[in-house]
């Protein structure tokens, strides 16, 4: 039976060249990209597996299976004290970088004021500034007014430093965000905050639990403003720098694959509450 | 008293644009208005600040006699019916019809009942629990009709509200919103640019040209007396002929173009004897000179350039004596009369009653 | 009209809190910075002053003036690195993937990377490129090198090699991006105009991926010209960045002033690369009405 759908190709051999030459092509790329995934993923892999190495020093050939190094961490003292304090600067420094990023976002957004480039541009800033520049100026602000460091000022700092994540996503999200709703909430007689919390927010709560948790990771991770801010309490990354410029512990390993881990859960957490929040995209 | 007045309503942008240009008028409870007028006439923005959601720079909005133009649009008892429908992608269609309700505080059971109403009103009851996604949109459109009408407003407002359906269903809600109209009672405006729609389905329809009320009237009034040569063209289609006037006499305007004399209809304006006015004569009302009987009629002749079949009627696009474009609609009763109609090339004699000659100022003005 | 007004004040509540915060905690530090950047240190105290010393060291002396230029270049060689390993992953990943699935699957393995610890991710090079890591092990153990060598870690290589590993997500993201907004219907008219492939990327393709490009530049660029943890972990004696400096005057060498000048030039480069990237990426952007 004649396959009616299929066309006569009129050149097919210059067809089958052009087709070798896009398979050679893909082929070649595909070979790139896996060599680059490859060299992406060679540390992390290297992390786990030395976490479970019974070895003190990170070198070929495995020695062989062991949670000894999970023990050790679980009784260092100083690095779970180092991982509550972590945990405490990224839950309220992620809370102020919503209460003030969401505002910012609007307003951005909708209205217009004198010096709207420049505090946009102000705000974006920290985003591809070196968290040094932002360490060390607050650094300077805080002992011209004489407040003392703590994990306090590391909050406002990391708070300063992240609230950019949380603008740019609501933003984005904003602007693609039908304003009609709103309207039509107004319209049917919800006051202005009713229409907030019952139509805007749940249609931009993809952007506003991406960013929150993106910013809470990198908080999580954050060295270079914390490096300036800290007081006496360490944060997990303060701590694990200081271990490592005396040299290498294989617990670091430890925490390091328990932070793979833990990362990898929040990704997938995040990806499924973006999927089902994209069903809404307007 | 009037259900909706408004009185003096300005509204610029920025830019230096005049939307809505001292605009005032007045609807009676129960009216069906339109406001017809092209892309960017200001009739969104009329509608949009008697919904609330632009405020007007000068002038006054007044519901049901109350002063309404500082009130924020929940304050109002106006609801809108969106171009795009702005259905809460969120909820589902229950929740979105109950909107309203739910805010006014009214108890579970009464939404409840309430919804299920407004959804049979529309005929829509069998999609109660889809999402806004799961439909198409001419239910959506049904939908964000029931979420208006459920808080009984004392006015609808509908803002190009079927231009995103096709044809045939547009006809079919043209008439189904009239039939809700019927039924419901209340005042509806509603905005359009397609002057069929506004015909089909309005008491009164309200022309609006750069910001201006231009005519306002029944359709039939804006049909056969129109005030302007824009609105002559604009409902309906005329042909819009310069020509000389030429005087009076008995009962009708007499004028020249192209050499030959027309007479036209007598209205009230006077014209000064060799000055330059405007024709408007609508394709319909002009026959091939065979088929007309009167003899009072006009006559005058053109070439044909190019025919048009539409289905229904014939269009011809001819050149006059003077080489003024003109176009007339021929029906079609049978294949015999396409067969039989003159073809590109042929003069023709036309002939139209002066009853279907208006004259305009040549400034366009009425 | 009152309903205006009211409008305009609510919005002004809005905004407050994100305007003062920017205020307090960006404006005015800054500030403060270059203020202190004509400070001069005298002993252990710093005197307000307003002389350009610090600046005349940093660009003058080489001590200084070396690690800056280093710096640039360092950065300039991860940005390049990042973006030719980058592009041709994001460019594999936009056209060349054809199931969706996959390619969400691909991107987020490209992003995952991101998640992890970045302290942690540029330590384990530490211990891949010691002279008992796992490279040398590995060339010993497969009879390439006789004994470990010291050529891989501290030094501007592993510098190099940490930070473009780094980066590299955070190019492959715009880029792919960029990429992906191109409309298929613009490269299949270019094949049906007689173009070749090569021709059609380098005419149509690449043009178009500019914005992408220049912003995963930027950022690249700009973040790693302010590291200090890289060369700190791996960068050795030779591999000292103008951040490091910049710690130090802030610690050992406690010199504020100075660090204060050197922290406003870094912060003057990264602007001035911003508004250069900013123009050239609002002329190319792609504009389909």
């Amino acid at each position: 039976m004649t396959d009616r759908t299929a066309i006569p190709d009129p050149h097919p051999l210059h067809h089958s060249m052009r087709q070798r030459r896009r398979d050679m092509s893909t082929i070649g790329l595909g070979a790139i990209a896996a060599v680059v995934l490859l060299f992406l993923y060679l540390p992390i892999v290297v992390l786990v597996i030395f976490s479970f190495n019974d070895n003190t020093v990170t070198t070929l050939p495995l020695k062989g299976f062991t949670l000894v190094w999970y023990q050790h961490l679980l009784a260092n003292g100083e690095m779970l004290t180092a991982v509550g304090n972590s945990l405490h600067v990224a839950s309220f420094a992620t809370v102020l970088t919503i209460l003030i990023g969401v505002p910012a976002a609007f307003a951005l957004d909708r209205a217009d004021f004198p010096g709207k480039n420049i505090f946009r541009r102000i705000v974006v800033l920290p985003l591809t500034l070196p968290g040094i520049i932002t360490g060390i100026s607050m650094l300077n602000l805080f002992r011209m007014l004489g407040f003392n460091l703590s994990l306090t000022t590391v909050i406002l700092g990391h708070g300063t430093a992240l609230v950019a994540i949380v603008v740019t996503q609501v933003y984005a999200r904003l602007q693609r965000f039908n304003r009609r709703l709103e309207e039509a909430s107004d319209d049917l007689g919800a006051k202005p905050w009713q229409t907030f919390f019952l139509v805007t927010l749940p249609n931009i709560r993809s952007a506003l639990i991406g960013s929150g948790l993106l910013a809470f990771t990198l908080s999580f991770d954050e060295i270079p403003v914390t490096f300036f801010l800290t007081g006496r309490d360490n944060t997990l990354p303060m701590y694990i720098y200081s271990t490592l410029r005396r040299g290498i512990t294989p617990e670091i390993n430890a925490i390091g694959t328990i932070i793979v881990a833990v990362s990898l859960v929040i990704i997938l957490m995040s990806v499924r509450l973006l999927r089902k929040d994209n069903e809404f995209d307007q | 008293m009037n259900i909706l007045e408004i009185e003096h309503l300005t509204k610029m942008f920025a830019g230096g644009v005049t939307a809505v240009n001292d605009v005032s008028f007045g609807l009676a409870e129960g009216e069906f208005v339109t406001l017809l007028g092209p892309s960017g006439c200001g009739k969104t923005t009329m509608l949009r600040m008697i919904a609330g959601f632009e405020s007007p720079d000068r002038g006054r909005i007044l519901l049901g006699g109350r002063d309404v133009t500082d009130d924020p649009p929940h304050r109002r008892q106006v609801n809108t019916v969106f171009q795009d429908y702005a259905l809460f992608p969120h909820m589902n269609v229950t929740q979105n019809v109950g909107y309203g309700l739910r805010i006014a505080g009214v108890p579970r059971s009464e939404i409840a009942t309430r919804v299920r109403e407004s959804l049979a009103m529309v005929d829509l009851l069998d999609k109660a629990t889809a999402t806004p996604a799961q439909l198409s949109g001419g239910q959506r459109q049904r939908v964000a009709l029931a979420r208006a009408i459920i808080r009984q407003p004392k006015v609808l407002l509908l803002d190009e509200p079927l231009s995103a359906l096709d044809v045939k269903l547009r006809e079919a809600m043209q008439v189904e919103l009239k039939h809700l109209h019927q039924k419901l009672g209340i005042t509806f405006i509603l905005v359009t640019h397609d002057q069929k729609e506004a015909l089909v389905m309005s008491d009164r329809v309200i022309v609006v040209d750069r910001g201006r009320i231009v005519q306002s009237g029944t359709p039939a009034e804006l049909y056969e007396h129109p005030e302007s040569p824009y609105v002559a063209d604009f409902i309906g289609t005329s042909n819009l002929i310069r020509a000389t006037f030429v005087g009076n006499e008995d009962g009708h305007h007499v004028t020249a173009f192209g050499g030959k004399q027309i007479r036209a209809k007598r209205g009230i304006r006077s014209f000064e004897p060799g000055g330059g006015i405007l024709l408007a004569i609508r394709p319909e009302k002009v026959l091939l000179a065979k088929l007309a009987n009167a003899t009072t009629w006009n006559h005058f002749s053109g070439t044909v350039v190019e025919t048009l079949f539409q289905g229904n009627i014939l269009r011809l696009k001819l050149a006059l004596g003077g080489g003024e474009s003109f176009v007339i609609d021929l029906p079609l009763q049978s294949p015999r009369d396409r067969i039989e109609a003159p073809d590109v090339g042929t003069e023709v004699e036309l002939a139209v009653d002066p009853a279907n000659v208006i004259v305009f100022a040549s400034d366009g003005r009425p | 009209m009152r309903l205006a007004t009211r409008r305009r004040f609510a919005w002004l509540a809005v905004l407050s809190p994100p305007l003062i915060w920017t205020l307090l905690f960006m404006i005015v530090p800054y500030t403060i910075m270059f203020a202190y950047s004509f400070f001069r240190k005298e002993g252990f105290s710093f005197i307000p002053d307003l002389q350009f010393g610090n600046y005349a060291a940093l660009l003058l002396d080489p001590q200084y003036s070396q690690v800056l230029l280093r710096t640039l270049k360092i950065a300039t060689m991860v940005s390049l690195a990042a973006l030719i390993l980058a592009y041709p992953l994001a460019y594999f990943l936009a056209f060349k993937v054809r199931w969706a699935r996959l390619r969400l699957f691909l991107y987020m393995a490209v992003i995952v990377p991101l998640w992890v610890s970045y302290l942690l991710r540029a330590y384990t090079w530490k211990t891949i490129l010691g002279s008992e890591g796992v490279l040398n092990s590995f060339l010993v153990w497969s009879g390439i090198l006789s004994e470990p060598t010291h050529l891989f870690l501290y030094n501007q290589f592993a510098m190099v090699l940490t930070l473009t590993y780094i980066f590299i997500p955070f190019m492959v993201m715009p880029i792919y991006t960029a990429l992906e907004k191109i409309p298929r219907s613009l490269i299949e008219v270019s094949g049906d105009l007689g173009v070749g492939p090569s021709h059609t990327f380098f005419r149509v393709t690449l043009p178009l991926s500019v914005p992408g490009i220049l912003a995963g530049f930027t950022f690249t660029f700009c973040l790693a010209f302010g590291d200090f943890i890289a060369p700190a972990l791996v960068g050795g004696p030779t591999g000292t960045m103008v951040a490091n400096v910049v710690q130090s005057q802030f610690g050992v060498s406690f010199n504020w002033p100075l660090g204060g000048a050197i922290s406003i030039v870094m912060l003057a480069i990264v602007l001035t690369i911003i508004s250069i990237s900013d123009r050239f990426e609002r002329a190319g952007r792609l504009d389909l009405g």
